[in-house]
């Protein structure tokens, strides 16, 4: 499929999506909708223990039920056994040992989707149920069971700044945690495996990196690179559920195995097992600050669930970490960081990636400073707030906007929504919404405040470079561009913007995006919020390169023969962290600050958020519709983990699974967002533009919490509150 | 599997009689769940939503006849004199779940957190079942409901509807959950004030194995509105004391558990909150009765 753009619109305009008529009217082609003639469909045998021995595995029965054309264990698996996006961890088919509840044990293709079930049942799995660790504490305590035999860190760093030990007036000093949340993306994992003529094999995938998944697939399929051809189908919604690899090997197997084209599509329950979760999180910081405010030393540690594979957690507590002090300037500053192996499922990419667990500690610590100091909340942190020059944590200077102050001065000039009285509204209106459980009673008001940063791009070192290939030609209608990337439009709307990008350059108004596959360079992850610079500024490079030729040859009305040109974007080099957390890290950083105002039913603890406002620095907004609605998402999604999103576990097992009691916020739980966008351009990168998809996941579920601490004087350690943490039982 | 589509009532029993296996369908909210998830592989199923008989809803005789399967959405717009079933209704699910979704379905699989059942338990209704070989037969909501999934129907039984007496008086329905719409109770209420036999009606839901009517509470609240005159005169002040008592006594009927949606102490928390205030809702409200 192929996006035909002839509407005018270049950047800074709110340009209508190229997706969006087909999504509307249901046209839309998404990969749980792929079918070809003749295909299979695989199903997945998952393991009901966290930690267990697999003794014997036994698959005649299911091999002989009707139907069936395959059934592969880790001995099925030609090439490299085991997988994952930094280290190799992750078993394609569990190998002697499970590690998780819901870990892959055995693969089935059969002729359709309830009898490949059904063989499921067929396979006898003989399992040693071995004891899990399933607390993050717990296992880092010596005598805890192992869960991978070199231990149960992930990996530990500290960010040593300053004086650690230097001496504040005022200290304050609090415990914070955050649950599991489920990214929870709209399209389960899905995807169509096709046999190839050449021995190879084409994959038509929901991703969010089709090169990351190939350089997994190919060493586990025993196939060179250039024999396994992925092909973007539409995503619906990832938010990091498909950074790391779910069914593309699986798949890929059963089509080699079978020869005919195989296809995998979760249902919702199979995809809360089916992909990474965001890390929960137990943090203690000690916040020290002069008398006037000046903040001197931060001390935190911080300590994420990784579960039972590496996955992302390595860089997950890498931000968590480097984060840790806010975006504040502080002269003294010890930050420790880890990351624990589990029996939980694995933890990996979610929207915020480790910056969210670090700003609901810190500004929770930076109200309770405010009060010690008997501080306005919000005049404290415009004291302290990091500006371009300051020095972070970890020696990085910031070099790019830094408009903090910004931010926190636009919430502030924001004027508070009017109180309405109760019994003048539509009862679905108070906390409770539809369940008429009041008309007004124990009602009380709060407002709270948080402000935070995230980086933009990959840090520590990598490169995610994207490359664009961009040609243009004349035909009867006149000039054309055609765009090929391997940039994967989630749903956050790359595609459009690399069409406004094309216009812009080249003033072409028929732009051609085709669909992205391996055929071309890697794009880089379409995460963190990297993908408009990234491959925003590898399109502009070969339009620029474009137009530089077709000028050479006279210009566009001259144009005998298509001209086009390949370019690869890199951002400025990172580098890594040393013993003490030194170094030049990040590319580059986004800037939020969000104000909730909140109203809580303290008899009953129910809670209706009345207004968000998010002030955003986006450096310029190349679409400001798109960037409002990325700023409305990230919000929803920050309001969920701060009032109803965790994924509960109790010994390893998931009790949740299902959209019945994983709650998502619905209309009437989320308020409008008031967007306040702070444009100052980001030297070096594409018209100033800096990424919008998650400082608000970031900020939001901080400043939920602060109102309701308001509201209620109650100290809410951890996210999300609950009903019971509200009433005090 | 077999799936049955009968076109009336009278068809479905006689399917129904032929094959007691089967598992009636209405709106599918909850059966089809079952099916996706596996966790029910009946060997045929019977499409009740051609049945028209059982899509209707009557009054007579100062009795209320409520059809099996009217769905909520049917319920929030047809029958806005039932302001606690309305109020049931309007907070089951999403508008589509609304729309398809019956109170046969509640009673068929008989959830303690059916949200319309608390309402008929406040009513006091007996629910309408019938069989090809027997006709109909009719029941107290008590006697039907034995247990968390667990029925008084005949294997060749179809539920037709639930009948009420008509009762005269203010009354409400809550839930409570930890969203704002489109959730399962954490714990629901309904209190209906009978004004002609001098009594309150308070039923709960999703803190128990089944709906639970709270007996000693309804007893103290309708003896102590007695003795101070309240029934009389509606202007009469029910002293706190009385309404904590009957919060407290509401409260201690409950028999909540700790599960995924809920711990037991806010289950029986929030019963007290929500017995307290309907009850002054209630109680304003016969001082002003718009439900007549």
């Amino acid at each position: 499929m192929s996006i035909d753009i002839r509407r005018k619109g270049g950047v800074g305009e709110s340009v209508r999506r190229v997706d969006g008529v087909p999504k509307v009217r249901g046209e839309f082609e998404y990969a749980s909708d792929l079918r070809r003639d003749g295909m299979l469909h695989g199903a997945t045998l998952r393991s009901p223990h966290p930690h267990a021995r697999i003794v014997s595995i036994d698959i005649a029965a299911a091999i002989a039920a009707p139907g069936v054309r395959a059934v592969l264990t880790h001995a099925d698996v030609p090439g490299k056994k085991t997988f994952g996006l930094d280290v190799q961890d992750q078993p394609v088919l569990a190998i002697d040992v499970v590690r998780y509840a819901g870990e892959p044990v055995a693969i089935v293709a059969a002729e359709d989707p309830e009898l490949a079930r059904a063989a499921l049942k067929q396979i006898d799995v003989n399992y040693e149920v071995l004891t899990p660790v399933t607390d993050m504490e717990r296992a880092l305590e010596p005598n805890s069971p192992s869960v991978h035999p070199q231990g149960n860190i992930v990996r530990t760093l500290q960010v040593v700044h300053g004086d650690p030990n230097a001496s504040a007036d005022v200290w304050v000093e609090g415990s914070y945690e955050t649950g599991m949340q489920d990214q929870a993306p709209l399209g389960p994992e899905a995807g169509l495996a096709v046999p190839a003529a050449d021995g190879g094999v084409e994959l038509f995938i929901a991703t969010q990196w089709l090169h990351a998944d190939l350089e997994q697939l190919a060493p586990c399929l025993g196939l060179p690179a250039e024999k396994v051809r992925l092909h973007l189908s539409g995503v619906g919604g990832a938010f990091g559920a498909r950074e790391d690899v779910s069914m593309q090997i699986h798949a890929c197997l059963l089509a080699l195995r079978t020869g005919r084209p195989v296809k995998m599509s979760y249902g919702r329950q199979e995809s809360f097992y089916g992909h990474v979760h965001r890390h929960p999180s137990r943090v203690w910081m000690r916040h020290g600050a002069r008398r006037d405010g000046t903040l001197v030393n931060v001390q935190a540690r911080l300590l994420v669930d990784g579960g039972a594979y590496t996955s992302t957690s390595p860089a997950v507590i890498g931000n968590a970490t480097t984060f840790a002090a806010g975006p504040y300037e502080v002269a003294n500053a010890r930050l420790e960081g880890t990351a624990v192996f589990t029996n939980n499922p694995p933890c990996g990419a979610m929207r915020g990636f480790g910056a969210v667990q670090a700003c609901f500690a810190y500004e929770a610590q930076m109200d309770k400073l405010a009060m010690a100091l008997g501080l306005d909340p919000l005049e404290l942190r415009l004291k302290n707030a990091v500006k371009t020059g300051s020095v972070l944590p970890t020696g990085q200077p910031i070099i790019g906007a830094a408009p903090v102050r910004e931010c926190l001065l636009r919430l502030q000039d924001l004027p508070l929504p009017a109180e309405e009285p109760p019994l003048d509204r539509d009862p679905m209106l108070l906390p409770g919404g539809a369940g008429n459980v009041g008309h007004g009673e124990a009602l009380k008001r709060g407002v709270g405040v948080a402000v935070g940063y995230k980086n933009l791009a990959y840090s520590e070192g990598f490169d995610d470079s994207s490359e664009a290939w961009v040609r243009v030609s004349v035909d009867r209608e006149g000039p054309m561009a055609e765009v090929k990337t391997a940039a994967v439009d989630v749903g956050q709307g790359i595609d459009t913007i690399v069409a406004q990008i094309v216009r812009t350059e080249l003033g072409i108004d028929r732009v051609l995006i085709r669909q992205p596959d391996t055929s071309i360079g890697s794009a880089g992850s379409s995460s963190a919020s990297r993908q408009t610079m990234m491959t925003g500024g590898a399109v502009q490079l070969a339009c620029q390169a474009v137009r530089a030729e077709i000028d050479a040859q006279g210009g566009m009305p001259e144009l005998r023969r298509p001209v086009e040109a390949t370019r690869v974007f890199h951002h400025r080099p990172t580098g890594k962290l040393d013993a003490n957390g030194q170094g030049d890290p990040h590319v580059s950083f986004a800037f939020g600050a969000a104000r909730a105002v909140v109203e809580v039913d303290t008899d009953l603890g129910l809670v209706r958020v009345v207004q968000l406002a998010v002030a955003q620095d986006v450096g310029r907004a190349l679409n400001p519709q798109s960037v409002m609605g990325q700023i409305e998402g990230g919000s929803a999604q920050g309001l969920g983990l701060a009032l109803m999103e965790e994924v509960a576990l109790v010994d390893g097992q998931v009790k949740n699974a299902s959209f019945t009691d994983y709650l998502l916020p619905t209309i009437l739980d989320m308020p409008p967002v008031v967007c306040e966008l702070v444009e100052e351009p980001e030297p070096g990168l594409p018209y100033g533009a800096k990424g919008v998809g998650e400082p608000s996941t970031v900020v939001v579920p901080a400043a939920v919490v602060a109102a309701l601490r308001h509201a209620t004087g109650r100290e809410l350690r951890r996210a999300p509150v609950k009903p019971d943490d509200l009433v005090g039982l | 599997m077999d799936v049955f589509l009968p076109r009336s009532l009278e068809e479905a029993l006689a399917m129904k009689a032929e094959r007691p296996e089967a598992v009636p369908l209405a709106g599918g909210t909850d059966l089809m769940v079952e099916l996706n998830f596996g966790r029910l592989r009946p060997p045929a199923i019977i499409d009740l939503t051609r049945a028209a008989e059982l899509a209707t809803h009557r009054q007579e005789d100062g009795h209320v006849f409520l059809g099996a399967g009217v769905t909520y959405a049917a319920i929030v717009n047809e029958l806005p004199g039932f302001k606690p079933l309305v109020q049931a209704s309007r907070s089951v699910g999403s508008p589509q779940i609304r729309h398809r979704g019956t109170v046969g379905g509640n009673l068929g699989t008989a959830s303690p957190a059916g949200d319309a059942l608390p309402v008929l338990a406040a009513y006091d209704a007996e629910v309408v079942l019938r069989s090809q070989a027997r006709g109909e037969r009719s029941m107290p909501w008590h006697a039907f409901l034995m247990g968390p999934k667990k029925t008084a129907i005949a294997p060749d039984e179809l539920i037709v509807g639930a009948r009420w007496a008509r009762i005269r008086g203010p009354g409400s329905f809550s839930k409570i959950g930890t969203r704002n719409a489109m959730v399962i109770a954490v714990a629901g209420l309904c209190l209906v004030i009978d004004e002609d036999h001098r009594r309150v009606n308070v039923a709960l839901g999703s803190v128990g194995p089944t709906i639970i009517r709270a007996t000693p509470a309804e007893e103290q609240i309708s003896s102590a509105m007695a003795s101070s005159g309240a029934w009389q005169d509606p202007s009469t002040a029910v002293s706190e004391q009385v309404i904590d008592e009957f919060a407290e006594l509401v409260a201690s009927a409950a028999r909540p558990l700790d599960d995924v949606r809920g711990t037991a102490a806010y289950r029986r928390h929030g019963c007290r909150v929500l017995a307290r205030r309907s009850l002054a809702w209630a109680l304003s409200e016969r001082r002003l009765p718009t439900w007549l």
